[in-house]
């Protein structure tokens, strides 16, 4: 059998997902199921006074209405946090529907169940609140000054301070004896997810036997069944999740959210199924936003540009309340600060502070691409002071090859990497000398049209995550994957994963990883995944984590099983196990080419247990649980090409290259397709995407028509490449692809845009860069009309 | 109020309320479920069909302003067990990930090839301005749509 692992094999899953036959959760047929509408706080801070829901429940159709006051009791306890991040870090109790203050817009306070949605979402409408307005806090800077307390009882917005300074005197001394110095301001915009399905729900009850089943778009169904348990106070093992078909996550689906405990409490409450199905304005104020940052970005260099230290204060927004993992968002981008330079001294410190706004979480990258962006702009600027090409400061500054496994200054240790070569291809895919020839010409001319380059060079920590550095960050879960394969008697292979995947192809890929392992055909190879009834053991899919990590644990589930499958052989075979070769999928007598045994037919032989070894069991399965001993470090350099017009502040992405390095590759199409979505996501939050709230805590892009996700005429075709430098952390060498292109794409947009207005002085623009705010800057630089002065 | 249409060839007579939309309908009424909805301000186009050959946001339609329209949504595209050229040019090329914007963007990439059997790179990418996908960055899904139309060409040689 020729390998499969390595070629563009097309995807499993697409002819359902085709053709519309694909089920998510809003298309799932559910008898008897009763339907949820949830009443938001139109205030972002407010006390409430009373909810009366005489009208509502008078409605046709409607069958219960509740306040937060009425649903007290049937939590076990609070929302879940799994990552407290300090010992003293604050975090408010609350509940999946406010009982006496809401703290953002949108904020649950009532619900109401009726036999149909219209009739739910009209009945809602007659809810009537009492509320007391209290002040907003919007602004990062004003939240920490405490004069508005989101939470009066914590008596002060900042949630927690964390710190990484591994050696603080080091810091000192290289600011002290720097030749040059960066000192920058970046904001990172509040960014929402817009995953194209959003947020639903359905929780089935079976009166009698106690069980329920919530079915729900969810990247964690394994988290969410366990931390579900504890706060509904419904028995673990009476507890079935199961995420459908899931259209799309990036990090917002990577929750325990209050409408999936609402449901389920009231299907056990009502004794019947309770289904929600969360509309796109709801979709922005009660799916968790991400980023929400303001960065101190601080490099010391030497008169080459050698950068000798970095130190980084950040302002981290987390919102009204603390979600799963939202105060970790920032830690994992703490250690990356770095990034891909050879810096000897870190100094990192990260604030956390609420504000009456939607919390934050994860988004795809998270952390990490705060943490790029912020070092890749400051790079940029450090060429400029230093008087030398962006491409030949980075350079001067990687890490070298031979000094992998690198052990950086911020306390990783980065398993494999290679940063030069990706550099060098990258700028060959660009044109990068011509392109740089083209804006020189350009510039002496005088036009109006100004070309800008910009790159950014990236690591990222991925296979998410060595359980006892997690157990070291304070976060309350391990970090391992698990997998179970079987042999079915007629040669077939089941295949258990503990990934949940939501468009990123497992059943494709972890079907490749068999067929080579076992010799099977891949169609032959059958994926469960995303039912915690099918697959108990998991913990999901995000952070880039289910090929290192999950694939990993298939990986070496595979090996157990060919181990069995030798004692079998080579009893049928009669001869000792040491005497058989086994490659794809045959055992071989050594030196006996002749004498062989196919693996399907020693399942077979496993299944009928009619000749086995003796105090062998039968059957072929097993399982594997991988716990990895370090992440993983995917690495790569993406260039963009930009036109500005200074007469109406417009970009024109011209060229977008992206040279990545992801470690072994099981599918390149799989891999290229993580990369241009990432890609197109990373440089909607330089040029497009906001979610912008007034003064009064109201969301002003609460809708797609207002938050620009971009559209195919927004962005061109990409030019992709990769170099491939396998990961020392597990057996296939593989490092995970899914976060790479938004990680890289924002500081490379950016740094183009900056490149082209530096004609005009300007050294800063914020994200996302709208016409308006280029238009601005060149207004204020005294441009326009004649090109740069 | 009784509508009338048909649905990938089967007609569907149903009582329903003024107010429901054309996607309620095929989605709720006629159990069609390959239909998408993702946002409520006419902006996603997952819920793109085929209105008499047209496509159409079927959010922005009533159910009865499709009374006696014939309907195509993306189950009625191929035979079923088949896969319709523009499918498997979406297939070929990996123009999906998550899939849910998918029934949609595949219909209103037929309906382009239908009024431009041969477009430039960025009349595909103007004639998709009102379908999101969130997954694919959009390389692939012009490229399959582009290879789709390739592939058309050389059937019927000019
Ligand atoms: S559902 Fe978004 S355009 Fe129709
Ligand atoms: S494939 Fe996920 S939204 Fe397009």
């Amino acid at each position: 059998m020729t390998a499969v692992v390595g070629t563009r094999m097309l995807r499993k899953e697409d002819p359902e997902l085709l053709t519309g036959e694909a089920r998510f959760v809003d298309d799932l047929v559910i008898p008897g199921a009763l339907h949820l509408a949830i009443v938001r706080s139109p205030h972002a801070h407010a006390t409430i006074k009373s909810v009366d829901l005489t009208a509502a429940l008078a409605q046709p159709g409607v069958v219960a209405a509740f306040s937060g006051a009425d649903l007290r009791s049937e939590w076990a306890g609070p929302m879940p946090c799994a990552w407290p991040v300090t010992e003293d870090m604050l975090n408010p109790e609350h509940f999946p529907i406010a009982v006496q203050t809401a703290c953002y817009v949108g904020d649950a306070v009532a619900v109401v169940v009726a036999e149909t949605d219209m009739a739910a979402r009209d009945a809602a409408e007659l809810v009537d609140i009492d509320f007391d307005v209290l002040p907003a806090v919007v602004d990062l800077e004003d939240a920490l000054s405490d004069r508005v307390l989101v939470h009066e009882a914590l008596g002060t917005n900042r949630s927690y301070t964390w710190e990484l300074i591994p050696a603080p005197e080091a810091v000192e001394e290289a600011f002290a004896n720097a030749t040059h110095t960066v000192v920058e301001r970046f904001v990172q915009q509040r960014l929402i997810p817009s995953a194209m399905e959003t947020r639903g729900v359905v929780a089935v009850p079976a009166v009698y036997g106690g069980e329920f089943t919530l079915y729900t778009a969810t990247q964690i169904p394994h988290i969410l069944r366990v931390l579900a348990a504890l706060t509904v106070g419904v028995s673990e093992s009476k507890l079935r999740v199961v995420a459908p078909s899931v259209g799309g996550g990036f990090g917002s689906k990577l929750d325990v959210y209050a409408e999936e405990l609402l449901c389920l409490a009231l299907a056990r409450r009502l004794r019947r199924p309770v289904r929600w199905s969360e509309d796109r304005m709801e979709n922005t104020q009660a799916t968790i936003q991400g980023r929400g940052m303001i960065q101190h970005m601080e490099l010391a260099a030497d008169a080459d540009g050698r950068v000798t230290a970095v130190r980084v204060r950040l302002l981290a927004d987390m919102g009204a309340y603390l979600q799963l993992v939202t105060p970790g968002i920032p830690l994992l981008g703490a250690f990356l600060y770095g990034g891909v330079y050879d810096i000897p001294a870190y100094s990192f410190v990260c604030t956390g502070v609420f504000t009456t706004k939607t919390p934050t979480d994860a988004y795809r990258g998270a952390g990490r691409p705060e943490a790029t962006y912020a070092l890749e702009r400051a790079m940029d600027a450090l060429a400029r002071q230093v008087g030398v090409d962006p491409a030949e400061i980075r350079r001067r500054n990687y890490v070298r090859a031979d000094q992998f496994p690198y052990s950086s200054s911020g306390g990783l240790i980065f398993d494999s990497g290679n940063y030069e070569p990706a550099l060098t291809r990258a700028m060959e895919m660009a044109g990068y000398d011509d392109v740089r020839a083209e804006q020189k010409e350009r510039r002496s001319a005088g036009g109006t049209k100004h070309l800008g380059i910009g790159l950014s060079s990236y690591v990222e920590m991925c296979g998410l995550a060595p359980s006892r550095v997690l157990s070291a960050l304070r976060y309350v879960a391990g970090g391992w994957e698990s997998s179970t394969v079987r042999f079915l008697p007629t040669g077939k292979v089941q295949v258990v994963t503990g990934t949940t995947p939501h468009g990123q192809g497992h059943e494709t890929s972890w079907s490749m990883i068999v067929a080579d392992q076992l010799g099977v055909n891949p169609d032959d190879v059958e994926v469960l995944h995303s039912d915690t009834s099918i697959a108990p053991h998991g913990m999901d899919t995000y952070g880039s984590r289910s090929l290192s990590v999950g694939g990993t644990a298939l990986w070496l589930a595979t090996e157990k099983v060919i181990e069995k499958a030798k004692l079998i052989a080579a009893h049928q075979l009669e001869v000792a196990a040491d005497d058989l070769d086994y490659a794809g999928g045959t055992f071989t007598v050594k030196g006996s080419p002749d004498r062989t045994m196919a693996i399907g037919a020693v399942a077979f032989e496993a299944f009928t247990a009619h000749n086995l070894p003796d105090g062998l069991e039968p059957n072929l399965e097993a399982s594997s649980h991988w716990d990895p001993p370090n992440f993983t470090f995917p690495f790569g350099t993406h260039i963009c090409v930009v036109e500005v017009d200074e007469e109406t502040g417009k970009v024109d992405v011209l060229k977008y290259v992206a040279v990545d390095d992801c470690g072994t590759q099981i599918n390149p199409l799989i891999i290229e397709g993580q990369v241009h979505g990432g890609i197109v996501q990373g440089a909607a939050q330089a040029l497009f995407e906001e979610a912008i709230y007034d003064d009064d805590g109201n969301l002003i892009t609460s809708s797609l028509a207002d938050y620009l996700v971009p559209s195919a005429a927004d962005f061109p075709s990409m030019q992709t490449d990769t170099t491939v430098t396998p990961s020392p952390t597990n057996p296939m060498g593989v490092k995970g692809v899914g976060e790479a292109g938004t990680i890289a794409a924002a500081p490379a947009v950016m740094n183009a845009i900056i490149d082209a207005l530096s004609p005009f002085g300007i050294t800063d623009i914020d994200m996302p860069a709208t016409p308006q705010r280029i238009w601005t800057a060149i207004q204020q630089a005294g441009g326009t009309n004649g090109g740069p002065r | 109020m009784k509508v009338a249409m048909t649905i990938n060839g089967t007609s569907q007579e149903h009582e329903i309320e003024a107010r429901v939309l054309l996607v309620q309908f095929i989605r709720d009424v006629a159990g069609l479920t390959g239909t998408n909805v993702g946002c409520d301000t006419t902006s996603c186009g997952t819920c793109t069909v085929l209105l008499d050959g047209e496509s159409v946001k079927s959010c922005t339609v009533l159910a009865v302003q499709a009374d006696g329209a014939e309907i195509m949504t993306i189950e009625g595209l191929a035979d079923p067990g088949t896969l319709h050229p523009m499918q498997e040019a979406f297939r070929e090329n990996h123009a999906l990930q998550c899939g849910f914007c998918t029934p949609g963007m595949v219909l209103a990439a037929v309906s382009l090839l239908k009024e431009n059997a041969h477009p430039s790179e960025q009349e595909v990418r103007s004639a998709l301005e009102g379908n999101l996908c969130r997954c694919t960055g959009y390389h692939n899904i012009v490229k399959a749509i582009l290879a789709a139309a390739d592939a058309a060409g050389a059937e019927v040689p000019a």
